[in-house]
């Protein structure tokens, strides 16, 4: 079965391909989205649009202020990253439109913003930045100056002057060394990414100094990462929107070959294969079957193949930002599994047994439907409707555990989603507050972990749908796997021209597969070209099964038969069955108009040969009777005409083909008798050149057939004409005298 | 979350069958006023129903806004603590995450609730449209089934009903659940801010339109698919069927062709039919994803206006996320009530399907029935327009066999119908025993009848209690007396349970001899003093045959007997025979009156026995 699925896949899998692609895709430029919200959260709005504490340009002031309080190694590393412009060069003037400050001051540009660079700087370009602003602070706050200076002065012994600090510090390392112990131990307390937080404030101010529009680049920003937002949720349709094009294109194509190979197969089926299966199994295996496999395959590129990476790729987003609530992801995902499978638990076995209560509330109605007269007749119309409350009971009680389960499963669900939410808040906050996390990661956090169980949800729908599709692609396969047990041989023979017509039934035995015994036994006769044999006998005692057998619709177990002298084995089926003109027991007659039919015998078959095996077979009059004549619709299943007119329309069909031999099997039963008698003398006429075969119950059909077979429990009992088996063929005897009434007519 | 899934009883639907070929009502106001009827003794749990839905999903809705404060006090904590004015109010956020999470509960209990009730109203109100529908069948006329496939009142039983459950269990309250979350989270979105709310709600009459053409575009394709599909399993279905004739006249190749062709055509409409139908999700979720980032770049944008707070685009975000999924089940609703509202017309229309005429208020009841049965100026036909029995008289005296003969599908059985009072007189009166059936209620009348019909019925099923089916009363022995009476005790003790073996359900397990002789056991078991039997035909085998004649013969044994007759013995030892053609009675009168008249009796006699004459 997995093999049949890969060879079916065969023809599309750089379709599949390209859908896996496209799903990554998906997953990808999906799960980004609350990466940049989280961006825009936390530098957008949070931070005004800067990003880290490492300002891309500075003013030669403020930058040797800041140099100041860095260690030397620090400092070269800082000197390193950004480029000195003096203000007026040519140099200058590239710059003068960012930083319109440059026109009367020379400044610093960063050029060096590699991402390891910025990781570096960014503490020290912070600590730098908070002790100038410390430092200024000193400068214009007096309450805050005296205080410091006092400690200073008590510690160092040094004394700060009133004016230019940073001119006086330049000199003092000492002096140095203490603010900057200062300023480190008031914000010690905060965490890294609070000084850093704070630090971008400075970088704003500083940006502002620059003559830079520092709302408008604010707002650059969210409408940057807005825009890749958008540009995402685009990318993500169209990824969509082609795997959507792609699985429709792939399992409609599939289910299409698929449903072709299936025809093919069993078209080829001989009756055996037939018998195995059923006919209603084999329709709905290549119908209903197919459509299920169809449906899965969809499901499974657009949810099976997707749910794992949106699930996993979710997972990594989310622990990329916020590594320490990994527990919170692996706690909802594990209540989300328990819960799927506790419901999967007590639900499934109910919804295996819903449809069987559904089969059994179909059948006692189907039943009281079909038994309405005697229902009616003895009075039991309380007993029927008794019995389909009983039926109806149990499916009710089932399907309102069912219905009660589906119900109660979704608060339940959306209460797993909320509670999800407010814990990742709570917890979220704390680490807010430890600095670990920012408040936009938070959020994001939240949208990641909403689509992680969602993709579990999706995962876990797929045990409902595959196990059923599972069913239905093993009942295709089963179909496909057949080894078809009646086929053309490698090198046929052909009928010797002329073609007479004998056929020699030689020792033939015949067992249905599966039945433990014979069907036939030993069967041995030859039916004369160009003469009339008949087989009579009991129900069951193999007549149809014996002339089934001359066609090839099945295959002989043991023994030959023999046409002409060639075994019916050695023949290609076509060659066989043109030679065979056919009615069978139940005739079948196919959407189309009376025309068609009759030319599936023999497509070239003239105006005149319709009309004439019309006639024959005594239906020229219902025929006739058609406004449309032989252009009548005919609705399928010929279920617009009678059992009688199906019946001489199939004889009729036979008779287009004008075979040399021609089997008729039980193919009166449906007419009445006056009808029988004259297509029988019309038939005598128009194939007495034939060899014939007729199956039949009753005796007065046959009484002049040149040969009567009559048939008992798969063996020949009797085998002579009418006046010789009169005489000596018990059974014979049996049958006329049950239907003739003989003693009392003669 | 998990949409509107297909029902268990919903096997062969098409793909997606709620979204598929769109079904109407003619009568859309009147089927659904009947179907509230219908339901009108849950109208107050209904209407509780739809409080407790309001009221959960209200509760649902107001949690992201309060949520949103708590973020907005953990964002005031940070700009606090960093600029050092302050510290993150942890008291207060869990506060508001304890009234959020108290928020949620309720609503899931009110979630809860309601789904619970709703669940036992629909699967009660589809228990008693099924009961109802099971105790219509029994009182139609059986005329209404010469009209309708059994297929089609089976439909009724399960599609129908089901469908009509799965909008009651959940499409009803999704209706207001989404009424509720629509109009909830724009009442929400405005009370956060109004510009945000009219930005968010651009997207509206886009998802609408949207929505809205690719339903249409997907119910043409899907029409398109439907009738290939028809056209698909129509050939395989008349191919499959007729196999053996397409093998011996060799159409094999033909068919595969033919099979290929179309085939392919349905491909063609199947692949757009389900690309346009799987458009819905992604264009939902890129819309939901557009509101997503248009909330957050606005958002933003008001945020640093101060006009706004981060907790409020966290609430926003949270509502257009879940505004989408209501929007769409609306824009499905329509599709959904007019389906439903075809399936309850279907099943509305059969329950108020034409009964059997009403019983008379003063019945006559027979206390010995003596089994004169007298036809007198019967007139009758299947359509006013059509009369089959004209003007028909004739007397069967108790005691006497009534042979009634013709060609197979002759119209034998309608008098026998008529006998029981299954169809209606259009003029003329039967009596019994010298009274007027219709005067008798047609219970007591087809007490007295037995009937063993060539179409045997038996049900799935003990042997036992299928011959019991005439008589409940009937105790075992009872019905093995019967059994040997009908000749058939034999053969039931020789099956592997004897009288206790369950026939299977399409009653393979025996023979149709055999089921003959189960129902003729079944009409000695009820003794009835009139009887009315099919002799078999060519599909009994010999031996069964002579069996199932003595049975019969036994059963008529001091009875008046109507017989379907085949067997010439029969016909000649009849007191009356009746000659039918074309469901007409030509002529009537005994063996040898028939033949000296030299009709249609004598030709159909003479027929059959020609050719053993000539010889």
């Amino acid at each position: 079965m997995k093999v049949r699925m890969i060879k079916y896949s065969k023809p599309y899998l750089i379709m599949i391909g390209i859908s896996i692609v496209l799903l990554f895709g998906q997953a990808n430029f999906n799960l980004t989205l609350p990466d940049y919200l989280a961006k825009i959260v936390n530098v957008g709005i949070q931070q005004k649009g800067i990003e880290n504490a490492v300002p891309e340009a500075i003013r030669g002031v403020e930058m040797n202020h800041t140099l100041l309080f860095l260690t030397p190694e620090n400092q070269t590393d800082v000197l390193n990253a950004y480029t000195f412009v003096q203000n007026g060069t040519a140099e200058a003037d590239n710059y003068l439109k960012k930083y319109p400050a440059l026109l009367n001051q020379s400044i610093y540009v960063l050029t060096d913003s590699d991402s390891n660079t910025i990781t570096h700087l960014n503490p020290i370009m912070a600590r730098g930045l908070l002790t100038v602003t410390f430092v200024e602070l000193l400068m214009s706050n007096a309450t805050l100056f005296m205080q410091v200076n006092s400690t200073l002065y008590y510690q160092l012994n040094i004394s700060l002057p009133s004016g230019d600090l940073f001119e006086f510090l330049a000199g003092q390392p000492l002096a140095v060394a203490f603010i900057n112990a200062l300023v480190n131990s008031r914000f010690s307390s905060l965490g890294e990414a609070f000084i850093i937080q704070a630090a971008i404030q400075v970088v704003r101010i500083e940006y502002e100094k620059l003559g830079i529009n520092v709302d408008q680049m604010q707002l650059n920003y969210m409408f940057f990462y807005g825009g890749l937002m958008l540009l995402l949720t685009f990318l993500a349709m169209a990824c969509t929107i082609g795997v959507g094009y792609l699985s429709a294109k792939i399992a409609t194509g599939m289910s299409r070959d698929m449903r072709k190979d299936i025809f093919e197969k069993v078209e080829n089926f001989s009756s055996t294969e037939f018998d195995t299966f059923s006919t209603a199994s084999l329709i709905t295996r290549s119908t209903n079957d197919i459509t299920q496999v169809q449906m899965a395959i969809m499901m499974v590129i657009r949810l099976v193949f997707y749910a794992p990476i949106l699930g996993v790729g979710g997972i990594i987003h989310a622990l990329e930002l916020a590594p320490s609530m990994w527990w919170i992801l692996a706690m909802a995902v594990g209540i989300l599994l328990s819960l799927i499978l506790v419901v999967f638990y007590i639900a499934l076995p109910k919804f295996k047994s819903i449809q069987k209560l559904v089969d059994r509330i179909n059948l006692v109605a189907r039943e009281s439907l079909a038994g309405l007269m005697v229902v009616r007749a003895f009075n039991k119309q309380e007993f029927e409707e008794h019995r389909f409350d009983e039926a109806n009971i149990d499916l009710t009680k089932v399907s309102l555990f069912i219905n009660r389960v589906m119900v109660i499963m979704m608060p339940v669900m959306m209460m797993l989603m909320n509670v999800l939410v407010i814990i990742i808040i709570w917890v979220g906050s704390h680490g807010v507050a430890d600095a670990t996390l920012q408040v936009g990661d938070m959020i994001a956090f939240m949208q990641y972990a909403i689509q992680v169980t969602f993709a579990f949800l999706m995962l876990s729908l797929m045990f409902i749908i595959l196990p059923r599709a599972l069913v239905s692609l093993n009942r295709v396969a089963e179909v496909l796997k057949v080894d078809i047990m009646i086929q053309d041989p490698t090198n046929p023979r052909h009928f010797d021209e002329p073609f007479k017509g004998e056929i020699e039934f030689r020792n033939v035995s015949f067992r249905y597969s599966g039945a433990p015994e014979n069907a036939l036994n030993e069967i041995s006769f030859t039916a004369q070209a160009g003469k009339f044999t008949a087989l009579i006998g009991p129900t069951g005692s193999g007549k149809s099964t014996l002339v089934n057998l001359i066609p090839r619709l099945y295959e002989v177990t043991s023994g030959a038969i023999l046409i002409d002298g060639v075994d019916v084995r050695e023949v290609n089926q076509q060659e066989l069955h043109n030679k065979i003109g056919y009615v069978p027991q139940n005739s079948v007659l196919f959407s189309g108009t009376i025309a068609s039919n009759l030319l599936f015998a023999n497509e070239n078959a003239s105006i005149d040969d319709l009309e004439s095996s019309i006639e024959t077979a005594q239906a020229t009059e219902f025929v006739n009777s058609k406004p449309e004549g032989m252009s009548t619709e005919i609705a399928q299943g010929g279920k617009n005409v009678s059992g009688g007119q199906k019946q001489r329309l199939s004889i009729a069909r036979a008779l287009v083909q004008k075979a040399p031999i021609n089997i008729l099997d039980d193919s009166f039963s449906n007419l009445d008798f006056k009808t029988d008698i004259a297509l029988r003398k019309a038939l005598r006429k128009s194939i007495s050149a034939s060899t014939v075969l007729i199956v039949t119950q009753r005796v007065s059909t046959i009484i002049e057939a040149d040969q009567i077979i009559v048939l008992d429990e798969g063996k020949i009992v009797g085998k002579g004409n009418h006046t010789e088996l009169m005489e000596d063929c018990a059974i014979y005897r049996d049958i006329a005298i049950s239907q003739l009434n003989l003693e009392e007519s003669l | 979350m998990m949409g509107r899934s297909g029902g268990p009883m919903r096997g062969h639907g098409p793909p997606g069958s709620r979204l598929g070929v769109r079904e109407k009502a003619t009568d859309f106001r009147g089927t659904m006023g009947k179907l509230f009827r219908y339901m009108g003794r849950y109208k107050w749990l209904v209407l509780l129903v739809f409080i407790f839905a309001a009221a959960s999903t209200t509760a649902n809705i107001i949690g992201p806004k309060i949520l949103g404060n708590a973020t907005t006090t953990l964002v005031n904590g940070v700009i606090a603590k960093v600029s050092g004015t302050g510290e993150i109010d942890f008291v207060q956020i869990g506060e508001i995450l304890l009234e959020v999470l108290i928020i949620y509960i309720v609503s899931a209990a009110f979630g809860f609730i309601q789904g619970w009730i709703m669940a036992n109203i629909s699967t009660n109100v589809a228990y008693r449209l099924r009961r109802d529908i099971s105790e219509k069948i029994n009182h139609l006329r059986l005329k209404y089934y010469d009209e309708t496939t059994q297929g089609e009142v089976l439909s009724r039983i399960t599609n129908d009903v089901d469908t009509i459950n799965q909008t009651l269990s959940q499409s009803l309250t999704q209706i207001i659940t989404s009424v509720v979350t629509v109009v909830g989270i724009v009442i929400m979105m405005l009370s956060i801010n109004w510009m945000m709310t009219l930005i968010a709600l651009a997207m509206l009459p886009l998802t609408l339109l949207l929505i809205g053409v690719i339903i249409g575009r997907s119910q043409k394709y899907f029409k398109q698919q439907q009738d290939y599909l028809g056209h698909v399993n129509g050939h395989v279905e008349e191919m499959y069927g007729g196999h053996i004739v397409v093998k011996a006249f060799s159409g094999e190749e033909k068919s595969v062709e033919k099979f290929k062709g179309i085939n392919n055509q349905w491909y063609q409409g199947s692949w757009k039919a389900n690309f346009f139908s799987g458009l819905m999700i992604p264009i939902t979720f890129f819309i939901s994803n557009l509101g997503y980032v248009i909330v957050t770049i606005f958002g933003a944008y008001l945020a640093i206006q101060n006009v706004i707070t981060i907790g409020d685009i966290q609430a926003f975000i949270q509502y257009i996320r879940s505004f989408t999924q209501p929007l769409s089940q609306l824009a499905n609703v329509s599709n959904v009530l007019q389906q439903t509202a075809a399936a309850a017309e279907r099943v509305f229309k059969f329950l108020e399907e034409k009964e059997e005429v009403l019983e008379v208020s003063n019945p006559i009841k027979l206390k010995q029935v003596k089994g004169l049965v007298e036809f007198r100026n019967v007139n009758f036909g299947y359509n006013p327009d059509k009369i089959v029995i004209q003007n028909f008289s004739a007397v069967a005296r108790p005691g006497q066999k009534v042979a009634i003969v013709g060609p197979t599908g002759a119209g034998k059985t309608t008098l026998v119908k008529l006998l029981m009072r299954f169809y209606e007189l259009n003029s003329g009166v039967i009596l019994v025993d010298g009274y007027d059936t219709r005067e008798m209620t047609r219970e007591d009348l087809r007490k007295m009848f037995g009937m063993v019909l060539q179409d045997t019925w038996l049900y799935n099923d003990s042997i036992m209690n299928n011959i019991r089916f005439s008589n409940q009363e009937a105790s075992d022995e009872d019905v093995q007396a019967a059994a040997r009476i009908a000749n058939v005790d034999h053969f039931v003790k020789t099956l592997p349970d004897g009288y206790n073996m369950i026939l299977n359900e399409e009653i393979t397990n025996i023979s149709q001899g055999q089921m003959q002789l189960l129902t003729i056991a079944r009409a000695v078991l009820a003794d009835p003093p009139i009887l009315i039997l099919d002799e078999a035909t060519s599909s009994v085998d010999t031996h069964t045959e002579i069996l199932i004649q003595n049975a019969m013969d036994a059963l008529m044994q001091n009875r008046t007997s109507f017989v379907i007759a085949h067997r010439l013995s029969t016909i000649r030892n009849a007191d009356l025979i009746l000659a039918i053609r074309d469901g007409e009675i030509v002529e009537q009168g005994t063996h040898k009156e028939l033949l000296t008249r030299n009709g249609y009796y004598a030709e159909l006699y003479n027929s059959q026995f020609e050719i053993l004459n000539s010889t």
